[in-house]
Formats: C-alpha cells, structure tokens, sequence
C-alpha cells in the first residue's frame, strides 16, 4: 500500500477522506499494473529522456523585446491578489 | 452548397475566385455552431467578434486583390491549451477557468500571421488528461456520429468540432494518441508530426518529452497544407528541429509505386475487435492494389509500451502541474491562512479526479527511494521501445496499424477504472515513445461508427505517411 497522505502532501494537494481511501486503491492497482516492467532486462541499457538528439541548444542572454511588449501588464493583471505592481503572497517564514 | 462542410483547398479556390466572401464563410461555421453545439458541445468558447473581424481583413485583401496565403480567411478551431492572446485559454480546468494568456502561442501565431480565422477554443479532458474529453470540468463533448458516445480525447472537441461542419479544421495536441485517437472516434484526419516538427511553445504543457502539436482536417491534402503552415523551427522551443520543411502538398502527389508498409504483428492481437480488424485490413489490401509492398514486421515490446508510458507521463504531469499554486496566475483558495494552504487548497479545489490521480502518480513515481524502479526504468524500456520503432524503420518505409481496439465507446462506459481508459493508447503511446510521426485515416464505418486506419512513419517522414494516406484517400472517395 502506498503511503497516500505522505504523496497527497509532497503533491501540494489537500485530500478528503474519500479521496485519500478512493486515489489509495486506485494508484495501487496501477502501481501493479507497472511490475510487467520488471520482465524486460535493461541493464547497460541508456535512459531516454528525449527523442531527437539534440544537444545543449541555448540561446544569448538577452530580453526579447517582441515577445516580452505588454506581458508585463497582463502577467500582473492573472495574479490572484496584487499590490500595485507586485504580486501578493502569504509570509513565507 | 452549405460552405461550412468544404475542406480548406476548395473554400480557398472559392475565396480567391470571389465565389464567397471568407465573412460568408465564416458566418456559415457560426450558424452551424448555434445549431450543433446544444447537442454536440465542441466548444468552450466561441470567439465571433474576433472571428468575423479577421475575416473582414481577408476580405479587404481580397478586394484589393492582394495575394492571399493558402489558409488565408479559412476558420478554424483550436483546442483549449493553446494560449491565445487575450481570449480566455482554461485547459477546460477550473483552476485556469478564468486565466486570459499575455502570449500567443507559436502555432497560432503562425497561423494567424497567415490570416486563418480562429473561430473558437474547443473542450478537451482537462490539461489533456484522458481519451474521453469526458474529464473536462466543463462537460463532456458527445460524438457527432452518435451523441450518447464519446468523442476519443483528449481533442475531442476538436475532432467532434471538424465532424459537425463547425469549422474546417482544428488544432490539437498529442502526447499519447490524443489526436489520432478522436480523428477516429470521429472520422477526420488527424496527424501527429514528429516530435520537435512543429512549436509547442505556448501550448499548455502536458508530459514535455512526449508533446507533439498537430491537427485534424478533412481530408489529407488539408493536413499536408496545415502541417506546412505551422511545422518548423522556432526559437522560443529549444526542441524544435532545424530540419528544412518539405513542401507536403508536392511529397503527397508522388507515386506511392514500391513504397514499403511493415504491418506489425502485436497490433492486430487478440484485444482488437473482429470489425475493426476487417476494415484495417481491406485498407491494407487497398494500398496493395495501389502499387505499394506489403511486409509483416515485429514490434516485441509492444505490449510494454502503455505500462512504460504511464509511468513517464505522469512524472512529467507532476513537475508541469506544479506551476499551479494559486500565486501567480489561476484559481487561488482566499479562504487559507498560510503559505502552504494557499498551494493545498488551491489545488484541492482547482483540479479535478484524473489530474489529481496523474500527479499523486508521478509524485510517487519520482519519489526519493522509487525514482530507479520507476521512472528511471521507465526511461530504460522508452530506449529499447524506440530501437525496436528504428530497427524495423530501417528496412520499411512506414507502418500501418489501427488506432484503437474498437469504435467509440458510451459515455460513461469506461469511467469507473481508470486503467481501462489507460489501455484506449495500446495502439497510439508506442510512437509518442518513440518520437515518430502518425496520422489517422478514415477507412469506413462500422454501424454508423467511423474506423480509422493508423500510418506510422519514421523521424520526420511526414511526406511517406502523409502520401500514402493521400492516395489511399483518392482511391477511396
């Protein structure tokens, strides 16, 4: 069995009761359903973590004025809770 | 002659040849939305200022006789990821519900640089989670075909919207069969391009390693003419290929005389239904009979494809989703005391059953002390999956399977397990995992219900795919 409330906290996502028995059962049985992994031999095997091959694309450290004209007003406009032109958030310590 | 129901190459004959006016055009989708959406619920908004104002401008092009571009004045639809500049983009999740992007995505930047019309933003299961479009927040999308059955998913208010006539094609995303999937459901074309083909900048992130913006039309020539409009190097996506764009309205038009189909075995097994089987293979022997070589191939780690992807997958959902914490932008809980409650409740409230299972999953999977036996396994297997893809790659041109076990499905058949939603991807995961191209092709119907047939190509073999789907096409129609 997996430890649900330990996942749900480390997830950022407060659970009811229900939800904690419901989600339990359910990422069991498809936690199990992932052991036929297990049947395939991966050593020496190298991970895949993308498709294309490229490698170390980066781009100069400047501020693209096109893209950034105006997203300063909307960005602050989508915070739930502003001060001017600072977004708001609950002390942190 | 209803102008809604054309495919994008004969409304934009009849634009430039002044037969209609793309504001006609445009108010007959609108007309056909008023009438369709009660039942079929495609959209999640319906953008006609906007709409018929663009059209206004092709119009004064037109009249000025400018030069106008191939998608010029064609109204579209796109699905509710993408991030359109000032008009609403929710992921059909509550916690965007009222979220209006500062950015325009470069998909549809590009295809508004072209002058296509955007008609609207269309439903999806939330942040593309499921194949139903029955995991929206917003209700679920009902297929045209058939209202009391799903559309696929998780564009399926796209498909369903291209089925109805709506619009004349729509943008969707892939990550595991969400656009070939619905496209059958539905009976459209739907192609998935190569993973890096086209920009997924500005397309809310599903499972980043596996996301491939596409989209579905109504016929072929229609996906090569959209693909050419949107495929290519952006720098705002670091994983978008360099690789020059062929001109896919020429490739479809070669000879598809030798070309190579492997039909491989583990995708006709025994959980493929008997009807369905009947018409993959009539469409297999249609190509036969066109010119084109038959070889029987092997996938071996087929079977391990969905148990591997849904182990990635939502390990990505769990660090893309982390985002959302009520702060920055979103639904945010004004009712918690402290920091962390803010992200607790937040999140509680904003996402629903499936994104919630799929974070858990991931979190879990990613976790210190399960990280090797998981994820990094997963990873492992994704290599051997994708050898296999290349190795058989190597000696055909393309593959040719179905798209899912059977038609489409009731709504409410498959809510109560979530695995079995899983299995829907037996057929479409497999090539997210490997990075190559697919497209969906309509090749019948069974009771009412549209088939679809699956061609499967290599790294950025869009042109064997999309050529052998176009002849089938001609054949056919």
């Amino acid at each position: 069995m997996i430890d649900i409330k330990n996942i749900s906290k480390l997830a950022r996502l407060e659970l009811t009761p229900a939800e904690e028995k419901k989600f339990s059962k359910e990422l069991s049985s498809i936690l199990d359903y992932f052991e036929q992994l297990k049947e395939i031999k991966t050593d020496n095997v190298e991970p895949t973590a993308q498709v294309t091959g490229l490698e170390n694309i980066t781009r100069e450290d400047k501020i693209d004025k096109e893209r950034t004209k105006n997203a300063h007003d909307g960005i602050l406009e989508n915070a739930p809770k502003r001060d001017d032109d600072h977004i708001e958030v609950k002390a942190v310590f | 002659m209803d102008l809604n129901t054309l495919t994008i190459t004969e409304a934009h004959a009849g634009l430039v040849k002044k037969e209609f006016s793309s504001t006609e055009l445009t108010k007959a989708c609108l007309q056909q939305i008023k009438k369709t959406e009660p039942k079929v619920h495609a959209f999640l908004l319906v953008a006609e200022k906007q709409a018929l104002s663009q059209a206004r401008e092709v119009d004064t092009k037109i009249s000025r006789k400018e030069k106008i571009g191939e998608l010029a004045g064609i109204p579209y639809s796109a699905k509710d990821l993408f991030c359109t500049k000032d008009i609403k983009t929710t992921a059909a999740s509550r916690i965007l519900e009222n979220y209006i992007p500062p950015y325009e995505s470069t998909t549809t930047k590009r295809l508004k640089d072209g002058d296509a019309v955007l008609i609207g933003k269309t439903n999806l299961d939330e942040f593309a989670h499921g194949a139903s479009t029955e995991h929206s927040a917003f209700g679920p999308t009902h297929n045209p075909h058939d209202l009391t059955r799903v559309p696929g998913g998780s564009s399926g208010g796209s498909a369903a919207s291209v089925a109805s006539h709506e619009c004349l094609f729509s943008l969707g995303t892939d990550t595991a069969g969400s656009i070939r999937q619905p496209a059958n459901f539905c009976g459209v074309v739907g192609i998935k391009p190569t993973y890096g083909r086209t920009s997924r900048y500005g397309v809310i992130a599903m499972a980043s390693s596996l996301d491939s913006i596409g989209h579905l039309t109504r016929s072929v020539e229609d996906a090569a003419l959209v693909l050419k409009a949107i495929a290519g190097h952006d720098p705002h996506d670091s994983t978008t290929s360099s690789e020059p764009v062929p001109d896919y309205l020429k490739e479809i038009k070669k000879p598809i005389k030798n070309l190579k189909i492997g039909i491989p075995r583990e995708y006709f097994g025994d959980g493929l239904n008997k009807d369905v089987r009947e018409k993959i293979e009539a469409a297999i022997a249609k190509l036969k009979e066109l010119g084109a070589s038959i070889t029987n191939v092997s996938l071996p780690l087929t079977k391990y494809a969905v148990p591997c992807y849904y182990i990635i997958q939502p390990a990505e959902v769990s660090s893309n989703l982390a985002r959302y914490d009520g702060i920055k932008y979103g639904l945010s809980d004004s009712t918690a005391k402290d920091l962390l409650s803010v992200y607790l409740k937040s999140r509680a409230r904003g996402f629903g059953a499936e994104a919630k299972r799929r974070i858990m999953l991931g979190t879990y999977t990613l976790s210190s002390g399960y990280y090797d036996a998981y994820y990094l396994k997963a990873q492992k297997v994704r290599t051997l999956i994708r050898q296999d893809f290349e190795k058989v790659l190597a000696k055909v041109d393309c593959l040719l399977t179905p798209i899912s076990p059977t038609t489409a499905f009731k709504i409410g058949e498959k809510t109560d397990d979530p695995l079995k939603l899983y299995l829907e991807d037996i057929y479409t995961a497999p090539v997210n995992l490997f990075g190559g191209p697919g497209i969906s092709v309509p090749c019948g119907q069974i009771d009412g219900l549209p088939v679809n047939f699956q061609l499967i190509g290599k790294h950025f073999g869009e042109p064997e795919i999309l050529r052998a789907a176009y002849h089938y096409e001609q054949s056919t129609s």
